[in-house]
C-alpha cells in the first residue's frame, strides 16, 4: 500500500512538469483509495460507531484548545500515536499526511511569534539583531502543538471511517442537510478535478516533443488551470444530475446502520473526560 | 386511448443564448421503444434530460404521466420520489454516473434513495449482479473498470430501480463490438416487457433492433418521425440531418465506390462487405 503526501513522496519522481503533475495527481487519487482500504481493516478506531468518533473528535479538539501546558499537548499527541498504532495506521503515514504538512504550514505562521512576542530574551540572531524570547518560543510551540494534535486526530477519523459514514454521522448529529450535501459535493468535485487534471496533463504530455523550459512550463500550468476548473465544474454538475436522476435530494442513506455498543459509550466518556479534566486542573 | 408517458407541446430549451431545443412537440406512448436519431449537437441529450426532469423547459409544456413536469412539481418530496421511481436515465458518459467507492455501493445507491428495505435492496443487488454478469466486480472501484464493464454497471445501477421508463443516451457509444452487441441484445430482450425505452443514438445500424418508432432531431427540432423502415429508407432526410455521408471507399470486390453510407460495426461473415453500410444509389 503506497503512502503519499502533497509534500513528500516515498519515491521522488523525475521528469518534466507535465509528467510530474500526472504522477502527483495519480498519487493523490491512489491515496484516497488507500484511505478507504484502511477504514476497512479491523483496527480499534475502525470498530467504533462513526457518530461516537465524530463526537469524540470534537471533545479532543476542545481539550487541545483548552490545554494551557505543553505537557498536556504532548500527552494528547502520545494518545494520537497510540490510537494510530492500535488502528493499524503506520506512523510514517501520519508523518507524511499530517505532521510534515502541519509543521511546514503552521511553522510559517508560528515563526514570527518567536521574535515578535515580547518577553525574556533567550538569544539574539547575529546580523539581524532579532531577539528570541521565552514567551515567543512558548507561543509558537503552543500554536504548532495544537495544530499537530488536531490534525492527527482529524486524520485518524478520516482514515478509520469511510467518507459516506462521516457524512451520515453528521446528519445523525443534526448537521443541516444542506451543509452535508455541500461537503459531499465538495469531496466529489475534488476527485473530478483531480481526474480531469490528470487526463489533461496526460494529453498535453503526449503532444510535447521536448521537456518545456521553466517559463513555458509555468505558462502551461497557468493556461491549464482555468480550463481545468471550467471542465471540472461541468463534469461535477453532470455527476450531481446523475445522482438526482437516481433520487438523491441531499440526504445520506447507507445500507449499514450504526449501532452504539458498550465500548462506544466508554470511548465517548473517555473523550469527554479530557476537556473536563483540563478545565478542572485549570480551576 | 391511454395517457402518453410523455407529451411535449412546443417545448424549447436554451443554454444561455443558445437554443438547444426549439418548439418540440411529440408524444411517447406507454410501452413503446423510441429511437431519438440525430447528429451530434442535434439536441438528443438535452431532450433526454428534459424527459428525466433534470432540465426544465424554458418555453412550452412537458407532461409526464399526464402531469406537468416542472421544477416546482419535483420540489415536492412525494412527487420527486414518485417520478424518480418511474423514470431512469443512463448517461452517455458512465464516469459521471459512477461516483460510489465500489460497484456494490453503486447498485445500492438508487434503491437506498428510494427508501427500499435492506433485504429487498440486497436481493435486488444480487439479481442485478447476476443479470449483468458483474458479480466478480462488486467490490471493485468503478473507475478502475474497462469501458464495457463501466457501461454495464451504469446500466445495472439504473435498471435495479426497475423504472417504467428507461432513457438511454448513446448506449453503444465508445464500446467495443462485443459490448455493443450485449447492450443491443438487452434492448431487444426488453421488448414486450411493458417498459418504455427511449434511446438517443446516431447509430443507424442498431435502430431497427432497438426501436419501433423513430424521431429524427436536427438543430433542436423534430425533422421527421415514423417507423424505422420509413426513416431508414429516406436517404435524403438522413443525408440532410448529417446521419449519412459519402466519400470514396473500397468494397470487398476491390471496387472503389462513392455513395451515401454510414460506418457500421457489423461484418458479413468474415468479409468487409458490411463494413460500409450502403444507403441508396451508389456511384462508382
Amino acid at each position: 500500500m503506497s503512502e503519499q503526501s502533497f509534500l513528500a513522496g516515498k519515491h521522488r519522481h523525475h521528469g518534466n512538469i507535465a509528467e510530474r503533475m500526472v504522477h502527483g495527481l495519480q498519487q493523490v487519487m491512489e491515496h484516497a483509495l488507500d484511505a478507504e482500504a484502511i477504514s476497512a481493516t479491523p483496527g480499534l478506531l475502525q470498530q467504533l460507531d462513526p457518530r461516537i468518533k465524530l463526537l469524540s473528535l470534537l471533545a479532543v479538539l476542545a481539550a487541545t484548545l483548552l490545554a494551557s501546558q505543553l505537557t498536556t499537548l504532548l500527552l494528547l499527541f502520545v494518545l494520537a500515536v497510540v490510537l494510530a498504532l492500535a488502528s493499524q495506521i503506520s506512523l510514517s503515514r501520519l508523518y507524511r499526511q499530517a505532521w510534515l504538512s502541519v509543521l511546514l504550514f503552521s511553522g510559517m505562521l508560528a515563526l514570527p511569534a518567536i521574535f515578535m512576542v515580547p518577553g525574556e530574551r533567550l538569544l539574539t540572531l547575529p546580523l539581524l539583531h532579532w531577539h528570541i524570547t521565552r514567551q515567543g518560543l512558548s507561543s509558537a510551540a503552543f500554536l504548532l502543538g495544537r495544530a499537530e494534535v488536531s490534525a492527527s486526530f482529524a486524520l485518524l477519523l478520516m482514515l478509520t471511517t469511510p467518507w459516506m459514514h462521516v457524512l451520515k454521522a453528521m446528519r445523525s448529529l443534526g448537521v443541516p442537510v444542506l451543509l452535508v450535501a455541500l461537503l459531499g459535493m465538495t469531496h466529489r468535485y475534488v476527485f473530478v478535478l483531480l481526474q480531469t487534471a490528470s487526463q489533461m496533463f496526460e494529453a498535453r504530455r503526449s503532444r510535447l516533443l521536448a521537456p518545456p523550459s521553466g517559463r513555458m512550463a509555468r505558462q502551461l500550468v497557468a493556461s491549464t488551470s482555468g480550463v481545468l476548473l471550467g471542465k471540472a465544474l461541468q463534469l461535477s454538475n453532470e455527476v450531481h444530475m446523475a445522482m438526482v436522476s437516481r433520487g438523491y435530494r441531499g440526504e445520506v442513506y447507507l445500507l449499514h446502520n450504526f449501532h452504539t455498543r458498550k465500548r462506544d459509550w466508554c470511548a465517548l466518556l473517555l473523550a469527554l473526560a479530557l476537556p473536563l479534566v483540563i478545565v478542572w486542573n485549570h480551576a | 386511448m391511454s395517457t402518453p408517458v410523455f407529451a411535449l407541446d412546443g417545448v424549447s430549451y436554451h443554454y444561455q443564448q443558445h437554443a438547444a431545443l426549439h418548439a418540440v412537440s411529440l408524444e411517447v406512448a406507454a410501452g413503446s421503444r423510441v429511437a431519438l436519431l440525430g447528429a451530434n449537437g442535434s439536441g438528443k441529450s438535452t431532450l433526454l434530460r428534459l424527459l428525466d426532469g433534470l432540465y426544465f423547459a424554458t418555453a412550452g409544456e412537458l407532461r409526464a404521466f399526464g402531469e406537468v413536469l416542472s421544477e416546482a412539481a419535483l420540489a415536492d418530496e412525494t412527487r420527486h420520489y414518485a417520478f424518480r421511481r418511474r423514470v431512469g436515465l443512463v448517461f452517455q458518459n458512465p464516469d459521471v454516473q459512477l461516483f460510489n467507492p465500489t460497484v456494490f455501493d453503486e447498485l445500492a445507491f438508487g434503491p437506498l434513495q428510494l427508501g427500499w428495505p435492506e433485504a429487498q435492496i440486497r436481493s435486488a443487488i444480487d439479481a442485478s449482479l447476476q443479470q449483468f454478469g458483474i458479480s466478480h466486480l462488486q467490490q471493485r472501484a468503478p473507475h478502475r473498470l474497462s469501458g464495457g464493464e463501466r457501461k454495464r454497471v451504469a446500466l445495472a445501477s439504473v435498471l435495479i430501480m426497475q423504472p417504467e421508463v428507461l432513457l438511454l443516451d448513446e448506449p453503444t457509444a465508445a464500446l467495443d463490438p462485443a459490448s455493443q452487441s450485449e447492450v443491443i441484445r438487452f434492448l431487444q430482450e426488453s421488448q414486450g416487457q411493458g417498459r418504455t425505452i427511449i434511446t438517443a443514438t446516431h447509430d443507424l445500424d442498431s435502430v431497427a433492433d432497438i426501436a419501433d418508432h423513430v424521431i429524427v432531431l436536427a438543430d433542436g427540432q423534430v425533422a421527421a418521425q415514423g417507423s424505422p423502415a420509413d426513416i431508414l429508407s429516406d436517404h435524403a432526410l438522413l443525408a440532410r440531418t448529417h446521419l449519412l455521408h459519402a466519400h470514396p471507399h473500397r468494397h470487398a470486390d476491390g471496387q472503389v465506390h462513392s455513395h451515401p453510407h454510414q460506418h457500421g460495426h457489423r461484418h458479413d461473415h468474415g468479409t468487409n462487405a458490411g463494413r460500409y453500410r450502403r444507403f441508396g444509389m451508389g456511384r462508382s
